[in-house]
């Protein structure tokens, strides 16, 4: 920014400094950057190679001797590198601090932490918003349509580059479980455990149908270009606010809504017979619209959308998803919300059949919440003590030495 | 018992100890009844301290299916291998011989289908392992009997309109399913009302008049 003698500390100015940032952050993270040359490029399902790989990354905690406490957290579709750090663009704690930390049952004190930012995504690993170093411009939509299978054998690179052969555990929600259940079927010999939460082994229609909601309404804004609004120095931010607003809904459940605003108005006594926003549930959403448009790249949210909505593992396998595990020794704990309605109960339970078919060991709880979606980001103490308990396990397996009483 | 000595904290696998402790007796018989070492299913398997018990006493690969969210909760943040189900429908999601030993404790009165979770049980493990309370016990016949109602005991403590027992039977009655589904019983212990075991050498209506609870180990026959 211009040095000037008078801050400006508007509302809009912040918001545009922090929009700046976000740009800066594609490919200058605040966080330690994995660069692999032409002579090491990424085999795409979509069949190109992608060369000039980067990859952003946040580690937490110290890895031993062995090398054998290492643990990979998966971030979802608008997470990134720091579950358990200051976030640069947006000034907030991590995205996983409830889980992730000192004393924490993904113990930073116990454990070497590992999270990537995802293939695709804007802040710092490779994607569309970062610069193609052959022609020197935003990818823009010449960036190759990427998978979960593709994210994982980015990470794969990622740990080889860090020296971590085999993971005590790989965990994640959403899409960031998605990522747990493909690297048990890609790499079962590099996962001790996997702890996916609130996912499923495929994206159902419903859910990509949310998604394609989402992309229109980005690709609707006419700021958008064709994909191109970086050359042109705009962004479709209206577009990518609304397909923000039409998947928070979904994260969250009618209940949650419902404790949160009820039908209660905005600043006013009386609806105004107009189209503002009179009730706190549409300022609420418009509100995380404009928040999520300072930090998140618009064609980035359709890569990675992309990405779930091809997401089927047992396509992958022939059709049966218990051949995805098959001979499996990894060990599983699957977890659910009672009121997740993206990911349903259902989803995990097809998982755990298909580990119990496999013979695998596994582990399923579907916890009580009110909170959607989202549960598995907020504080739930039913969580935090099954992780807690499915990891010190895990860990005394694999022959770490046991937790500190507290 | 041929079992090594137990650490110190570490669940002991006693009768007597057990009864003065007033722990669960059939539990101990259950695991007596699993060979060291083996892939154990125990299916309705509580708060997980049968799969503790097998775990540390017999160092056994012992896995749980619960109803209730609590109870797997429970086991899961002890560090147990647990899956949230019930056994009237997802026993059949489990491939064939996936286990050495399934077992059954105190859950088959509340099963829907008895019949078709011990055939899935049959067929999922080379072994089963059921204990239930028998409802043959002299008491029960003396409750309904005498007093004309259904008994409520130490065992059974819900009266008939809270308890989720809903398939109750003898030990002659489990007996008879055995053999309706080709099993053969390799062994079999009636505990009574103190948890002592009824002597070996009776008869099967002795066993089903003084045995308050009864463990049964069964096989496929051929």
């Amino acid at each position: 920014m211009t040095s000037s003698v008078q801050q400006d500390n508007t509302p809009k100015a912040v918001a545009g400094a922090s929009a700046i940032q976000a740009r800066r952050e594609a490919d200058d993270p605040h966080s330690p950057v994995a660069r692999f040359g032409a002579g090491k490029p990424l085999k795409l399902d979509a069949g190109v190679e992608l060369s000039h790989l980067q990859i952003a990354y946040q580690t937490y905690g110290e890895p031993n001797a062995a090398r054998s406490n290492a643990i990979l957290v998966c971030h979802a579709l608008t997470g990134d590198q720091h579950a358990a750090s200051l976030n640069p663009v947006t000034g907030k704690p991590g995205w996983w601090e409830t889980l992730v930390g000192p004393g924490k049952p993904i113990d930073t004190e116990r454990f070497y932490v590992i999270c990537a930012n995802v293939l695709g995504g804007c802040m710092g690993t490779t994607g569309p918003a970062s610069t193609n170093p052959i022609t020197g411009l935003p990818y823009g939509l010449d960036m190759p349509v990427v998978t979960i299978r593709d994210m994982v054998n980015a990470q794969a690179m990622l740990l080889d580059h860090l020296g971590i052969d085999k993971l005590l555990c790989v965990a994640g929600g959403s899409m960031g479980g998605m990522q747990v259940l493909q690297w048990a079927a890609s790499y079962p010999e590099r996962v001790f455990s996997a702890l996916p939460i609130a996912t499923g082994a495929r994206h159902s229609a419903q859910n990509i149908a949310f998604h394609e909601v989402g992309r229109q309404a980005v690709m609707a804004d006419p700021d958008w270009r064709g994909g191109h609004y970086l050359a042109d120095g705009v962004t479709p931010h209206r577009g990518l606010a609304v397909a923000r607003m039409a998947a928070h809904i979904t994260y969250m459940s009618d209940q949650s809504l419902h404790n949160k605003f009820g039908r209660r108005l905005q600043d006013r006594a009386m609806p105004t017979f107009g189209f503002d926003a009179d009730f706190q549930v549409e300022s609420y959403l418009r509100h995380q619209g404009e928040s999520f448009v300072q930090r998140f790249d618009p064609n980035s949210y359709l890569y990675v959308t992309r990405a779930m909505d091809y997401f089927d593992l047992a396509a992958d396998h022939d059709g049966v998803l218990a051949n995805a595990f098959r001979g499996a020794k990894t060990r599983f704990c699957v977890v659910s919300f009672t009121s997740d309605w993206l990911f349903p109960t259902e989803d995990s339970r097809a998982i755990v059949h298909a580990l119990n078919a496999s013979g695998a060991n596994v582990s399923f709880t579907e916890i009580e919440s009110d909170k959607g979606h989202d549960a598995f980001l907020l504080h739930e103490p039913e969580l935090t003590a099954i992780t807690r308990g499915f990891l010190d396990s895990a860990a005394r397996a694999f022959g770490l030495p046991a937790a500190r009483q507290a | 018992m041929a079992f090594r000595e137990a650490a110190p904290g570490e669940p002991v696998l006693d009768e007597g100890v057990v009864r003065l402790q007033g722990g669960r007796v059939d539990l101990v018989v259950v695991a007596e009844m699993v060979a060291p070492g083996s892939r154990v299913l125990d299916v309705g398997s509580g708060d997980g301290e049968l799969l503790e018990l097998l775990a540390t006493t017999r160092g056994c690969d012992a896995r749980g299916i619960e109803l209730s969210r609590e109870g797997v909760n429970a086991g899961v943040a002890r560090g147990l291998a647990v899956v949230q189900g019930d056994a009237d429908v997802d026993l059949a999601h489990y491939p064939d011989d996936a286990f050495d030993y399934v077992i059954l404790s105190q859950t088959l009165q509340a099963t829907r289908r008895p019949r078709w979770v011990l055939e899935q049980m049959l067929r999922i493990g080379r072994r089963a392992v059921v204990s239930f309370p028998n409802f043959g016990h002299w008491r029960s016949r003396l409750d309904l009997m005498v007093n004309g109602r259904m008994p409520v005991t130490d065992n059974m403590p819900m009266s008939w309109y809270e308890t989720p027992n809903i398939h109750f039977c003898t030990i002659r009655d489990f007996v008879a399913l055995a053999e309706l589904l080709d099993a053969r019983i390799e062994k079999a212990v009636a505990l009574d009302s103190s948890g002592h075991r009824v002597r070996v050498n009776m008869p099967w209506w002795v066993w089903n008049l003084l045995g308050e609870q009864a463990v049964f180990l069964l096989t496929r026959k051929g």
